[in-house]
């Protein structure tokens, strides 16, 4: 089973933190593997909020690939971040040959585009490399957006913390924000994108569950949008939901739930929103879940957001002190990493719950 | 001694044969007076016996004339296998025996006409649902629910659903607000009792039906919904608070649609929704046929006719493309009742289906609000049995196929898939339903059972099938008053609301195991077969 957690902060943390938070709820996966994201990032990435950031795994020729394909759509390199990584013998990580963090500027043409026009570009230029290294296996892009990074390897999340790195606190690659997860996905084939978190436009989530409608899911979402692919994972439904209600619907994140998990009909009825319940369960019907899950997401404007299944069929917990909040699948998480908290005021949010962490650390809570 | 003539009808060329034990039998006559059909009677037989009657034997023989019941050598009055006559003898001595040998097929167009049935197709008996079963079974991490603990919302709509990015949403204060109208959309209960006319029933069993429907939502909250058939609705219903249960059918008939009209200014709440009958499952093509003997007087007034054979023709007159369709028939109907009810159509299953269905999904006025697709398995009151065993289309693949067409477009549950022809031919409608739902459908809908239920003893292996003759033994199918006696109502709507209940128990009992809360509209994954050729076609899991 999954253990997913995220960890947002006043001040810009190490992933190490990522690690220290994941390590206490190893009995609930099984080290398969590793997948963090990063958002709002310092160190060597402080002074490139606004240029794209792509986040690759790759062999020697998918990086050859990628630079041409970049630079034959007039995207410039201006910072980049290879980790280095330690290739002592025994650790237990199928490594890809490449890792490559890079910012690009965008195309001289998109120099007064839109905000709109610039998510497009960045969308289909991701969908286009991974088009183009799928092909022959040459690697996998798992994003590329300003101030977002992903790192996602198969094995244990010891070793490939040891082999990137990430237990020095180096301060060379830091951020506000984590989410993470440490297993790779069993219900389907161990690949590196069925690892959640998963990301688009923005917007990042992990889940700890399933979804027993994946399949509706599935087939509704593949018509909504070309960035709706892949489905290695029945968790991905819940990050294509969520982008579909506030990236393309528009609506406002408290509907977000009414989706995934609209109130019982009887429940709808008794409600002054009433016609607005009704006819957004009946027009999004393919995009309720089903199943025991809790998924924690991050959103563009850094908020971090959970909520769980409507029967409460799976765990999470968040907790703070006064500079950060954590949110994990296990209380023994938060104990890790924020030991001198006050317990009492750790929230185990409902069925019904939402919680959102804004970016001043305000936590947000509402019923559905 | 005469010459044998061979083509004499002989009660062996009949497809039933009279069981009679003449040593159990006392003459009381009830079997013979039972007997809707005329096709037994009371009659002498010379018989020789040998008698000892001294103390000693002392055997005589005597010649005796002793009164029987007799089947009757006519094709007209054959035995059709209802086994009233069983029912009603008080010593078993009579019941009808199915007879293979029977040549009934070649001896009743005697009258140069086809032959006519009620009842379901008889060839049909393969089904599809039954090579099919729930094999996602939820275990471990993915918990099964527990179906008497959990809460279910077992609802499908009714009406036209409009896709998210249409929605006349605006956003105040961090809120959404619907703007303006939507088409009319009612969630109901996903099985619809189905379109039976008064006429093909008798009143009283639809007012069976009728009872049954109101008690199982007032008293159980289940929001059942009943069709009435074409045939048009007692004016007391109409005018009734009932009517909120109702879903109006207009066919190419227009039979009682006069009474309707009149009575809408009285209307004190709207129905539920109207169906547009094109066609129907069982003799897709034949139209609808209500023969003159079941044209009683109140079935006259209730349709406005003269007594005669009535037929609903097999097209609408004056339809002759879905955009005239959808532009006449459904625009008119919607404004009928200021677009507050949804309107629905129902078809026959037909290897254009999906063409038709493609084309409402597309129609720019988003009007139609259900899609009913009706199978070779459903039950007719009266049919060409040429039409009813020959002509069809099954359901199942069929609604798979819609829903795909649906899924390809991003348009799945626009407009709501109702199937139906067959659901619960073995007995579980249940298990029809949900596996019905998981291919795609919304919800299906249900008429034979029903009347079974009342008591009807019809089958598709040739019991009974009467429907079309106005002698029905059981009181369902009839106009004759003095057969409608035998129907009692109240049990007849106690048996329906009984099965319901627990149907809605076996809904739940089908969703557990699943992991489902809601109903898995389009869950193709949760369905196994161990048919290939099914798993294929249905894109299935194949398993074995």
């Amino acid at each position: 089973m999954c253990r997913i957690g995220a960890i947002k902060s006043k001040v810009a943390f190490h992933p190490s933190q990522a690690l220290y938070l994941m390590l206490p709820q190893q009995e609930g996966h099984d080290n398969s593997g590793f997948a963090m994201v990063m958002q709002d990032l310092y160190g060597v990435f402080a002074g490139y909020k606004d240029k794209p950031l792509m986040s690759l795994a790759c062999t020697q020729k998918g990086a050859k690939l990628v630079e041409d394909y970049m630079e034959s759509h007039n995207f410039v390199p201006v910072n980049e971040w290879n980790p280095k990584v330690n290739r002592s013998p025994g650790l237990d990580i199928k490594a890809m040959p490449h890792y490559i963090f890079r910012n690009y500027d965008y195309p001289r043409s998109y120099k007064d585009a839109t905000q709109e026009e610039k998510e497009a570009l960045l969308l289909d230029t991701r969908l286009a490399i991974r088009a183009m290294l799928e092909k022959d296996e040459l690697g996998y892009i798992f994003s590329f957006w300003p101030d977002v990074l992903t790192l996602k390897e198969i094995g244990d999340p010891r070793d490939i913390a040891t082999y990137f790195g990430l237990w020095d606190d180096k301060g060379d690659m830091m951020a506000k924000n984590v989410i993470v997860q440490c297993r790779q996905n069993t219900n389907y084939d161990i690949v590196r994108y069925a690892a959640h978190p998963f990301f688009i436009q923005g917007y990042t989530l992990c889940a700890n569950g399933e979804n027993t409608f994946y399949t509706k899911n599935k087939e509704y979402q593949k018509s909504l949008n070309k960035g709706y692919i892949g489905f290695e994972s029945d968790s991905q439904n819940f990050i294509y939901t969520l982008h579909y209600v506030l990236h393309e619907l528009k609506w406002p994140i408290q509907y977000y739930k009414h989706v995934i998990t609209p109130l019982p009909f009887e429940e709808i009825e008794k409600r002054p929103d009433k016609a607005e319940l009704m006819a957004i369960r009946q027009s999004l019907g393919h995009l309720e879940i089903n199943g025991p899950n809790t998924i924690i997401a991050m959103l563009p404007d850094n908020n971090i957001m959970t909520c769980c299944d409507s029967k409460k069929l799976r765990p999470v917990i968040v907790g703070r002190d006064e500079n950060t909040v954590a949110i994990a699948s296990e209380v023994c998480a938060l104990n890790t990493v924020l030991p001198n908290r006050d317990q009492e005021k750790d929230l185990y949010p409902n069925e019904r719950e939402v919680v959102v962490i804004t970016e001043d650390l305000e936590v947000q809570r509402w019923k559905q | 001694m005469e010459t044998v003539r061979t083509q004499d009808v002989s009660v062996n060329d009949l497809p039933w044969k009279i069981e009679y034990l003449p040593e159990r039998c006392t003459m009381c006559g009830s079997c013979v007076a039972t007997c809707t059909f005329n096709a037994i009677e009371a009659g002498m037989e010379r018989r020789s016996i040998t008698v000892s009657t001294a103390e000693g034997p002392e055997p005589t023989q005597r010649h005796l004339a002793t009164p029987v019941i007799k089947q009757k050598n006519s094709v007209a009055n054959h035995c059709v296998g209802c086994g009233m006559c069983e029912k009603i003898c008080p010593n078993k001595a009579i019941k009808p025996v199915r007879n293979p040998d029977g040549r009934e097929n070649l001896l009743a167009r005697s009258t140069g006409k086809p032959i006519k049935r009620g009842g379901r197709n008889n060839l049909q008996q393969e089904r599809t649902f039954d090579k099919i079963v729930i094999g996602r079974i939820s275990q471990m991490t993915d918990p099964s629910l527990d179906s008497e603990r959990h809460t279910f919302d077992i609802l499908a709509p009714f009406g036209r659903v409009l896709p998210p990015n249409e929605l006349p949403f605006s956003t105040q204060n961090g809120e959404l607000h619907l703007n303006g109208q939507i088409p009319p959309v009612r969630w109901i209960y996903p099985i619809i009792f189905s379109d039976m006319s008064i006429g093909a029933l008798s009143t009283r069993a639809w007012e069976a039906i009728a009872m049954a429907t109101a008690y199982l939502n007032e008293k159980h909250h289940l929001p059942v919904r009943m069709c009435s058939g074409e045939g048009g609705m007692p004016v007391k219903l109409m005018e009734s608070e009932y009517l909120q249960y109702m879903i109006i059918q207009i066919a190419s008939g227009h039979f009682g649609w006069n009474r309707i009209i009149k009575a809408m200014p009285k209307m004190k709440v709207d129905p539920a929704g109207i169906l547009i009958k094109i066609g129907q499952g069982a003799k897709p093509g034949d139209g609808g046929l209500l023969p003159a003997a079941k044209v009683a007087e109140h079935v006259q007034a209730i349709r406005g006719v003269p007594k005669a054979d009535l037929l609903s023709p097999p097209n609408h007159q004056g339809l002759y493309s879905i955009e005239e369709s959808v532009q006449k028939m459904h625009m008119s109907l919607n404004a009928a009742f200021k677009f507050r009810v949804p309107v629905a159509i129902k078809c026959a299953a037909s290897a254009t289906s999906v063409s038709v269905y493609n084309n409402l999904l597309r129609d720019p006025y988003r009007i139609c609000g259900g899609f009913f697709l009706d199978g070779i398995q459903g039950g007719t009151g009266a049919a060409n049995e040429i039409s009813l065993d020959h002509t069809g289309h099954p359901v199942v693949s069929k609604v798979r196929e819609c829903y795909q067409a649906a899924v390809k477009q991003g348009r799945q549950g626009q407009i709501p898939l109702w199937a139906g022809g067959g659901i619960g031919l073995t007995g579980d409608a249940a298990a029809d339903a949900m596996k019905m739902i998981c291919l795609g459908a919304n919800g299906v809908f249900i008429g034979k059972i029903l009347i079974q239920l009342c008591g009807c003893i019809g089958n598709e292996h040739g019991r009974c099938n009467s429907c079309s003759t106005g002698l029905c033994p059981t009181g369902i199918c009839t106009q004759d008053p003095r057969l409608v006696k035998r129907l009692d109502i109240d049990k007849a709507a106690q048996n329906i609301v009984s099965y319901i209940l627990a149907l809605d128990s076996e809904m739940r009992k089908m969703m557990a195991p699943i992991g489902n809360s809601s109903l898995p509209v389009g869950r193709s994954d949760a369905l196994v077969t161990t048919d290939r050729a099914i798993a294929d076609k249905l894109a299935i899991q194949y398993t074995c």
